[in-house]
């Protein structure tokens, strides 16, 4: 089967499908980001397998500094939601207390559609205050009967 | 990147994209043309073997991949088997979902004896009452809502102040206006009319000497009054009883569920791939030509798909789309006191009457109970067999689909906290300011009179049977 794609395709099905399927062309969905102001690198880890829409889950999160040491006792708020439709999350999630290592963990995440989230990160700790914005796609259940 | 699929009809399939393309983007004007003969100039054509056009005999043309990811995820086939209710110990129970049934269309459980959980959820209507405000034995404020598969919703009621099916149930019992009963009333009766079947599914009855006729926390001040004089252990088991009854209505609820609809299996077929390449012109088509424009608007610019998308055609959350308030004086604040309401309620998945454990109730920890959004936000209703079911909305508002959809193109003001149909964009994505009017505020939905119609028609086709299951389907577990 041969695909075609092109970025004025794209572009056309941009503007032709206006519902809010389609997100903005070349969307970083990196689960590895530097926060703005260079204070921490943050790793994101979804759960597997994907929830279903609507089901509580949590994230595995790791903060370090840029040098890559993990980062103690950092006290993380959450925030975000869907630019495209302007609503926020569905639920408060909380970031747990520092686990290991740098690592905690986001409980209470919800994602209510598919489509294109954005999960913001704002970090307090010895190495300073700092935010962080991850964008993720959450995918349709269709392919599971 | 998104990706389009190229058949033999590439050329009818562009110029119906170019057409819609003009349509969803009046403002771009040149730009769909431009980019239409950029890309036929660049584009070499795949042969017939190539690509995976879904043809259809319907006209309206083919779905892109996206479409059809979305049509997908709209289909009851899709919609997940019932989460089981911690909180609820008894709901899978036959005998629990038989004495639910009866106590369902009981009358003598309200103070006229007139009024039964069926008046106003009549199965013969739908689970709800054709009415713009409910009537009990006294005038409600809101709209009945339907039972049907309300067990996959995390809140009840438009404005969720309740979080279980059980505990959705007591409320209308001991509300002035609906049944009109209290607490002792009710227990009493359940004594006096079910107490083989309640003990059958409980256990004992706990001892209630000295249970007065009338007492309740919820009614009169004299009712409320004799309620306080008790002893907190005759209370208590009072309310034990109570709760009871309202798990046992929900183990019937729980079992009533929608039918595929002729939408669905207009979409099964769609998904087929025994149909895919083959031309279906013999088939008859399940859709009009008029009713598939309304259900490619519905997933595009009408952007319906927002807000009513899932298997049920709801996202469960509360939403503000400016409808306007019944009684202008004392506007519904719909979600924003409920949120409070439901974490203070003791009949909720943390109270003394659940059987759920604290871990289970990950909903009530994760709340969003304090946010400007919630003002006048109301719980997206499912569209299944909507076209079944008019008036629309909390308080009934509006008397038909076109109603509908003509306040969503209309796109008001909110009279309390602000309308998501014109909330101002903070992200400055491309789309929102080609869109905004002069005001900054965004416009959002823009259809023609006959757009709005195929869109009302589209609508009827996610008419479907209502179905009691009685098997027990395997739930998967879920936190509520």
């Amino acid at each position: 089967m041969s695909r075609i794609t092109s970025p004025a395709l794209g572009l056309i099905a941009l503007i032709a499908l206006a519902g809010c399927a389609t997100p903005p062309p070349q969307l970083d969905l990196s689960l590895r980001r530097p926060s703005v102001d260079g204070h921490y690198v943050v790793t994101l880890q979804p759960p597997s397998p994907a929830p279903a829409i609507n089901q509580l889950h949590s994230w595995q999160m790791k903060v370090e500094t840029p040098a890559g040491q993990p980062v103690a006792k950092a006290r993380i708020a959450i925030d975000g939601g869907m630019p495209q439709h302007g609503h926020g999350l569905p639920t408060r999630p909380r970031a747990t207390p520092e686990l290991a290592d740098g690592a905690y963990r986001l409980e209470g995440m919800k994602f209510s559609m598919t489509g294109w989230w954005e999960i913001k990160l704002a970090i307090k700790s010895a190495e300073g205050e700092d935010t962080v914005t991850f964008n993720t796609m959450v995918a349709a259940p269709g392919a599971a009967r | 990147m998104p990706v389009a699929r190229v058949s033999r009809a590439a050329l009818a399939a562009l110029a119906a994209l170019a057409a819609r393309a003009a349509r969803a983007a009046p403002a771009a004007g040149w730009l769909p043309a431009l980019l239409l003969a950029g890309l036929l100039a660049s584009m070499p054509f795949a042969s017939a073997a190539d690509g995976q056009r879904r043809s259809t005999a319907i006209a309206g043309g083919d779905w892109s991949d996206e479409e059809l990811a979305v049509l997908a995820s709209l289909r009851l086939d899709a919609l997940p088997a019932m989460s089981v209710d911690p909180s609820n110990a008894v709901e899978g129970r036959p005998e629990a979902v038989a004495l639910g049934r009866r106590l369902f269309g009981d009358a003598r459980f309200s103070r006229n004896q007139a009024v039964s959980c069926a008046s106003c959820h009549d199965p013969a209507l739908q689970f709800q009452d054709g009415r713009p405000l409910a009537i009990g034995v006294g005038a409600g404020r809101r709209r009945s809502m339907p039972v049907v598969a309300a067990g996959h919703a995390t809140w009840l009621f438009w404005d969720g102040r309740k979080d279980s099916l059980w505990s959705q149930a007591l409320g209308p019992l001991e509300d002035a206006v609906e049944h009109g009963g209290n607490r002792a009333r009710h227990v009493h009766l359940l004594q006096a009319h079910y107490r083989g079947d309640y003990e059958a599914v409980f256990g004992p009855m706990p001892d209630l000497t000295g249970l007065p006729d009338d007492a309740g926390p919820l009614g009169s001040p004299a009712e409320q009054a004799a309620w306080a004089a008790l002893a907190p252990a005759l209370r208590e088991a009072a309310s034990r009883v109570f709760a009871n009854l309202g798990k046992a209505i929900a183990a019937y609820e729980k079992t009533l569920a929608y039918g595929p609809s002729r939408f669905d299996r207009h979409v099964e077929r769609l998904l087929d791939p025994l149909a895919q390449g083959e031309p279906l012109a013999e088939a008859e088509p399940l859709l009009s030509p008029q009713e598939a424009n309304g259900l490619r608007l519905f997933i595009g610019k009408a952007e319906c798909v927002t807000c009513h998308n899932g298997p049920l055609f709801t996202d469960q959350q509360f939403h503000n789309t400016g409808v306007p308030p019944r009684e202008s004086a004392q506007p519904d604040r719909g979600r924003a006191p409920a949120a409070l309401q439901v974490q203070r309620d003791e009949f909720n998945c943390v109270g003394p009457f659940s059987d759920a454990t604290p871990d289970d109730c990950q909903e009530l920890r994760f709340i969003v109970a304090d946010d400007p959004s919630l003002e006048a936000a109301f719980r997206t209703p499912s569209l299944r067999n909507v076209a079944l079911r008019p008036p629309y909305m909390h308080a009934g508002q509006f008397a038909s689909l076109d109603e509908v959809i003509a306040h969503y193109v209309k796109a008001p003001a909110a009279a309390v906290g602000q309308s998501e149909l014109l909330r101002a964009d903070g992200h400055g994505s491309p789309r929102a300011s080609a869109r905004s009017d002069r005001k900054g505020d965004r416009r959002r939905i823009r259809l023609t009179a006959g757009e709005a119609r195929d869109l009302a028609a589209f609508l009827g086709t996610l008419s479907g049977p209502i179905v009691e299951r009685t098997a027990s389907q395997p739930a998967s577990s879920r936190d509520r």
